[in-house]
C-alpha cells in the first residue's frame, strides 16, 4: 500500500527516456560482469510498513522505560533527568536528520551550537580550548593521551585503577599499535596511592601522562588536587589527563584549575536518556598551547566580508582531509547531535541548576547508603567521599540479589561488580541520582530487606 | 613573481642563500602566492639536524598544508621567531623578514648543486 522508494515507476521511465537510457541496468555498463551479483539478494521477503513497525515496536518494547523503570544502574552510564525541553529541541528534524554539514559554514545554526557548546566546557574544566565533541568518552580519554604522547615525545602512561575497565579496554585497543606502555597505579582502598603516584612519577621513563577518572568506577572522589601538585612537583613534564563526569563539574573544581593539561568526559549525564548504551557524546578540552595537537571540529567566532559576526570552522589543517596521514586523529564523523541535547540541557540549568542537580546527587546517594548500612548484613566496601555512585558488599551473591529485587519489586538494583571483576561476586555498585526520589530510595532499602531475609 | 639573482632555489619551490659560511632557507614568491595568506609555520628547534630533501616542517595557510623540504643537509643555527606572531611576513616579505632558517651546511658542495634563478623560473613557468 505504502511505497519506501520516492519514484513511480512512470517516473523512472520518463527518467531514463531524458537522459537516452534504455533501462536502469545499462547505466550499470561499468561494472564488470564478474562483480556483478545475478538474481535476487538472499534476503527475507520485504515488510510492510505496518508488518515493519509491529515487527521493531515488538523489540523497542522489551527495553526498559527510565520513566517507568526506578533504576540504580550506573557503572558509566546513569538515569538522570532530561528536561522535556531537551527532547523538544533534539528531535526537531533538521538536527536529527542532519549529517555533519560538508559546508558547515552554511549550517550557520549548527556552528552556532557548537560553539555555545565548546565555551560552556571550557566553564566547566577551567581550560582554554574544547572541541565541537567526541564520538565518546573513552575515545576522547585515548586521544588525550595520543595528545600527552605528541606533545612529550613520550611512551609511558600511568592509568589510575579506578578508571572505567571499559574504557581501559578502548585505550589498549585504540593505543597498543602507537607503542604506548599503560602502567596501572596502585590504589588504597579505590583511590589513587598518593605515595606510589609520587614514586612512579619521579622515576624510571619519565610519563607523557597520568590519566585520573573523576569520580572513579566505583563512584569514589579522588584527590584531583593533591594528584595536580604532585604532577606538577615530580611529573617532569607529564601531562595530567582528567575523565570526568561533567554533571559533577557542576559541584567539584574545574580539573583545569587543580592542574590538568587535558580534560575529558562522556556527555550522558547532560540530557542523554541511557538509551541501552548509548550513543552518547564525549568532550575534550585542553591548554591553548596544544590546540594544534587537538582532534576533532573546532568551531569560531568570526565576521563576514560585510562585518557581520558569523561562524566557521577553524584550524581545519589538523584534519585528515587536510593533514591526511599526519592529522592528529581519524574522527571522520561525529555525535553532534548527543553534543545539542547536552548544550541544550546546560543552557536550561544553568550554573545554578547544574549545582544543584549535583548536589541532589551527592545528598540523595549519600541517603542511600546511611538506610543501606542499617539492612543487616550490608556492608560499604571502599571508604572515601563519593558523589553519585558506591559499592555495598552483601551477604550474598549480587546477581541473585539483584534478580530477586527485580522480580519481587520491578527495582534495577545495580550492577554487579562480578561482571567486571569475577572475585567481587559479593559487591554492588549502586547509583543514586536526582532522579531518585526518597520513596524510591526506601523502596530499594526495602526490597534489599526483603531479598535478604 | 620574483626570482632574486642571487639565491639558489629546489624543485619544490624552497630557496637558499649563502652568508659567510651559513646558508639562509625560505620559500618562493611563488609557493606563498599559491598558499594563499599563511596561518602558521611549524619549524624545527636550534639545533635539530635536518637533511637534504626531507622535510624539516610544515607552513599552514588556511585549508592547505604543506612538507617544508630543507635544501640542504646541516644543523640549524637560528629559527625566525618573528614567524611565530606574524606568519604573513611569508606573503610580504618571503625573500627577506619572512627567512625560515639558518643552516650550518655539512656538505657546502649542496648549494651549488641547487637550480639557479633561471632554471627556477623556466621550471615555474612550465608549471
Amino acid at each position: 500500500m505504502v511505497r519506501y522508494i520516492g519514484h513511480t515507476p512512470e517516473e523512472e521511465a520518463s527518467l531514463l527516456a531524458a537522459i537516452g537510457a534504455p533501462d536502469f541496468e545499462s547505466l550499470l555498463e561499468q561494472v564488470p560482469a564478474g562483480l556483478r551479483i545475478e538474481g535476487p539478494l538472499d534476503l527475507p521477503p520485504a515488510m510492510s510498513e505496518v508488518e515493519l513497525r509491529r515487527f521493531l515496536g515488538g523489540l523497542a518494547a522489551r527495553n526498559y522505560d527510565p520513566n517507568r523503570t526506578v533504576s540504580f544502574l550506573g557503572a558509566g552510564m546513569y538515569d538522570h533527568a532530561v528536561p522535556a525541553a531537551v527532547d523538544h529541541l533534539a528531535l526537531r528534524p533538521e538536527f536529527y536528520t542532519a549529517y555533519t554539514p560538508y559546508q558547515a559554514e552554511v549550517a550557520q545554526g549548527t556552528l552556532a551550537v557548537i560553539l555555545e557548546f565548546q565555551t560552556m566546557i571550557c566553564e566547566l574544566t577551567g581550560l582554554d580550548v574544547a572541541n565541537a565533541s567526541m564520538y565518546e568518552g573513552a575515545s576522547a580519554a585515548a586521544e588525550a593521551l595520543l595528545l600527552a604522547h605528541g606533545a612529550t615525545g613520550r611512551g609511558r602512561i600511568l592509568v589510575a585503577g579506578g578508571v572505567s575497565p571499559r574504557v581501559r579496554g578502548v585505550l589498549d585497543t585504540l593505543l597498543s599499535s602507537v607503542g604506548l606502555a599503560i602502567e596501572e597505579l596502585p590504589s588504597d582502598d579505590g583511590r589513587v596511592d598518593l605515595s606510589s603516584l609520587r614514586r612512579l612519577l619521579g622515576n624510571g621513563e619519565p610519563a607523557a601522562a597520568v590519566l585520573v577518572q573523576q569520580p572513579g568506577f566505583l563512584g569514589l572522589l579522588e584527590p584531583l588536587g593533591e594528584i595536580g601538585s604532585l604532577c606538577a612537583a615530580h611529573g617532569r613534564g607529564a601531562h595530567l589527563v582528567a575523565s570526568a563526569d561533567p554533571l559533577s563539574l557542576g559541584l567539584l573544581a574545574a580539573p583545569g584549575r587543580l592542574g590538568a593539561t587535558t580534560v575529558v568526559g562522556d556527555l550522558q549525564p547532560l540530557g542523554i536518556p541511557p538509551q541501552f548504551g548509548g550513543p552518547s557524546g564525549g568532550y575534550f578540552a585542553s591548554r591553548r598551547e596544544h590546540i594544534r595537537r587537538m582532534p576533532g571540529r573546532i568551531a569560531a567566532e568570526t565576521v563576514d566580508s560585510l562585518g557581520r559576526r558569523g561562524y566557521t570552522l577553524t584550524l581545519q589543517t589538523r584534519e585528515q582531509h587536510i593533514r591526511r596521514e599526519k592529522a592528529t586523529s581519524n574522527i571522520c564523523t561525529n555525535s553532534g547531535l548527543m553534543a545539542l541535547r547536552a548544550c541544550v540541557y546546560l543552557s536550561l540549568l544553568g550554573p545554578r541548576g547544574l549545582h544543584e542537580a549535583a548536589a541532589q546527587c551527592v545528598q540523595r546517594s549519600h541517603y542511600a547508603l546511611a538506610q543501606l548500612e542499617q539492612v543487616a548484613g550490608v556492608q560499604r566496601a571502599h571508604g572515601g567521599p563519593f558523589f553519585r555512585e558506591f559499592a555495598v558488599r552483601l551477604p550474598v551473591p549480587a546477581e541473585a540479589l539483584v534478580a530477586r529485587i527485580h522480580e519481587q519489586a520491578g527495582i534495577l538494583a545495580g550492577v554487579p561488580l562480578s561482571r567486571f571483576v569475577a572475585a567481587r561476586d559479593r559487591d554492588l555498585l549502586v547509583a543514586v541520582t536526582e532522579k531518585r526520589s526518597k520513596a524510591e530510595i526506601d523502596a530499594l532499602v526495602a526490597a534489599v530487606r526483603q531479598a535478604l531475609a | 613573481m620574483e626570482f632574486p639573482e642571487g639565491l639558489r632555489y629546489t624543485r619544490d619551490h624552497e630557496w637558499a642563500r649563502g652568508e659567510k659560511g651559513e646558508v639562509v632557507v625560505g620559500v618562493t614568491d611563488y609557493a606563498q602566492d599559491q598558499l594563499g595568506d599563511v596561518v602558521y609555520v611549524e619549524l624545527p628547534a636550534v639545533g635539530a639536524s635536518v637533511t637534504g630533501g626531507e622535510p624539516f616542517g610544515s607552513i599552514e595557510a588556511v585549508k592547505a598544508v604543506a612538507d617544508l623540504n630543507s635544501p640542504l643537509s646541516g644543523e640549524v643555527v637560528a629559527v625566525n621567531d618573528a614567524l611565530a606572531d606574524d606568519p604573513g611576513l611569508i606573503n610580504r616579505s618571503c625573500y627577506g623578514d619572512g627567512w625560515m632558517i639558518r643552516l650550518k651546511p655539512s656538505n657546502q658542495g649542496e648549494l651549488a648543486q641547487l637550480l639557479d634563478a633561471a632554471a627556477y623560473r623556466k621550471l615555474v613557468e612550465e608549471l
